[in-house]
């Protein structure tokens, strides 16, 4: 399908999105352009990973388009959905990688899934990707033999194998030392100008975000709160996004679940 | 009063669900164009692990079921008369029953809870999702071949689990309790025939082959993905294929040998 390179790649509109009887997402869009690194940060619980999946097609929204390359995911059949998988990839929080496979043969899965390629030729790609992420030493290893940021950055050497044109990231720095936060913070960066990725990083840890996003989304309360550049953020005058970058426990977004009066129900058990 | 019977009527239609799901799964994993020659190493590995690792359990069981069958059998035919018709008791009560049904429930009980617990794991970390997230259909890739093992491994088991137990047989009531080996066998041939009994035999096991594996696939693939979650669709495995497997072939036994 012909489709313009300076439409955002990812586009998401008027989405609505409930489980059960709670809205999830209500009525939000966002655009995610091509080549660039787009944040979307907000309070755990919020249904960010819900987000990916829905731009994956692994959920299907209550209303609202999200359109990949021009065509809307949603409403694809099943062929189309698994072709339009093709180019993208999903980092998953933990990793999941195959267990029973060394890191070789996880990096290799995706591009024997795919191809028809000789063996020769798939270790060359496998190294390629394992190169770039640093582990090409580590390839005979099973993943139960890895450490926690290694395992990460396997399967980002297993999501980027067969080069997709979009990269989606769960958490990717949530229960990472120093170290390999740092080391996975470069990757995402370095990897999306290399290659020419689109990447959406879903996370909540501010300073890592701010520091390699071109844009950024901030959601709370199921919609955008507010967004722009790191920069523009930053000056953004909404109390809710400056209490989230700030990281105050109390604000526009309570401390405290949503519950009956709290004097009330203590009354309750004296009656 | 009336909470019980919406109970009744929530687990009613909770089972009916489930069984709308294991079925959605199973068409889903074998509709289609069959690649045995792709993911045939797929399918091999899972046919060794749920057929041939579940032998030492299947031989040792086949082996003791035979030669208690003939202590017991020949007890009571001796006080007839009777023992050279140990043979064809040993035989018809394998071949018909105690083959289809006690291979099903060891195999429930061995690579069944293994496959639950498998598959939820997988679920658990995440790989089925994010092997759908690489175009990878994890009901083609991850269920069909276990789905495969499963049917084609249990009916060869007990098959394995008969001859086994009528050698057992053999050992205990030729052997040691003396009754006269070629009566043993000529009685057997005598009076087992092959398509009422040996046929008869096989197709419930297919049957239960088929309930045992689907049960077991469909607990682990809608398992909570939590550990409480897959423990317990561990023990639901075993408890609800065992039986299934009871119930099924009470239906199969009326149907084959009722008339």
């Amino acid at each position: 399908m012909e489709f313009g390179l300076d439409k955002p790649l990812v586009d998401i509109q008027n989405l609505t999105f409930r489980r059960g009887e709670r809205v999830i997402y209500d009525d939000m869009s966002m655009q995610f352009q091509r080549g660039k690194v787009t944040a979307i940060m907000g309070p755990s619980g919020i249904g960010k990973t819900t987000l990916l999946r829905l731009i994956g097609g692994q959920l299907k929204p209550d209303s609202g388009k999200i359109l990949f390359e021009g065509a809307d995911i949603p409403s694809l059949n099943r062929q189309e959905l698994y072709q339009a998988r093709k180019k993208m990839s999903m980092l998953f929080q933990s990793g999941a990688l195959f267990t029973e496979m060394s890191v070789f043969d996880n990096v290799a899965f995706p591009i024997r899934e795919h191809t028809r390629l000789p063996e020769a030729i798939i270790r060359t790609m496998v190294l390629m990707k394992l190169e770039a992420v640093g582990l090409r030493g580590a390839r005979d290893l099973m993943p139960a033999e890895l450490s926690g940021g290694m395992a990460r950055r396997a399967a980002l050497a297993r999501a980027i194998a067969l080069d997709p044109q979009l990269i989606m990231y769960d958490e990717p720095f949530a229960g990472q030392d120093p170290i390999s936060m740092g080391v996975i913070v470069r990757l995402i960066r370095s990897l999306n100008d290399a290659l020419g990725l689109t990447s959406i990083v879903v996370s909540h840890d501010v300073a890592e975000v701010m520091s390699i996003a071109d844009y950024v989304y901030v959601v709370a309360e199921r919609r955008v709160i507010g967004h722009g550049t790191p920069e523009q953020l930053r000056q953004h005058e909404s109390p809710l996004v400056q209490q989230f970058l700030q990281g105050q426990a109390d604000g526009p977004v309570p401390f405290h679940f949503k519950a009956a009066d709290y004097a009330t129900e203590l009354m309750e058990l004296s009656r | 009063m009336l909470k019980q019977i919406q109970q009744l009527g929530a687990n009613t239609l909770g089972t009916l669900q489930g069984l709308g799901r294991a079925t959605l799964m199973l068409f889903g994993a074998l509709w289609g164009r069959p690649r045995p020659l792709k993911n045939w190493h797929l399918y091999m590995k899972q046919i060794y692990v749920v057929g041939v690792l579940s032998l030492l359990i299947i031989l040792v069981s086949g082996l003791f079921i035979g030669m208690v069958l003939a202590l017991q059998g020949y007890t009571v035919l001796a006080k007839f008369g009777a023992e050279q018709m140990l043979g064809p008791l040993v035989a018809l009560s394998l071949l018909r029953e105690l083959g289809p049904v006690v291979t099903a429930l060891l195999f429930a009980g061995r690579a069944g809870s293994a496959l639950t617990a498998e598959i939820g794991l997988m679920k658990a970390t995440e790989q089925l999702s994010s092997m759908e997230m690489m175009a990878v259909d994890p009901l083609r890739r991850v269920i069909a071949p276990r789905f495969w093992a499963g049917v084609i491994s249990m009916p060869l088991l007990a098959l394995i689990f008969n001859a086994v137990g009528i050698l057992g047989g053999h050992l205990v009531g030729v052997d040691w309790l003396g009754v006269d080996g070629g009566g043993y066998w000529s009685a057997m041939q005598a009076n087992v025939d092959f398509q009422q009994d040996v046929v008869n035999g096989v197709i419930k096991s297919i049957v239960f082959a088929f309930v045992v594996t689907v049960i077991a696939l469909h607990k682990g693939f809608d398992a909570v993905p939590t550990s409480e979650g897959i423990s317990q669709a561990t023990t639901q495995t075993v408890v609800t294929a065992s039986l299934a497997v009871l119930g099924f072939d009470f239906v199969l036994t009326a149907v084959m040998f009722g008339g």
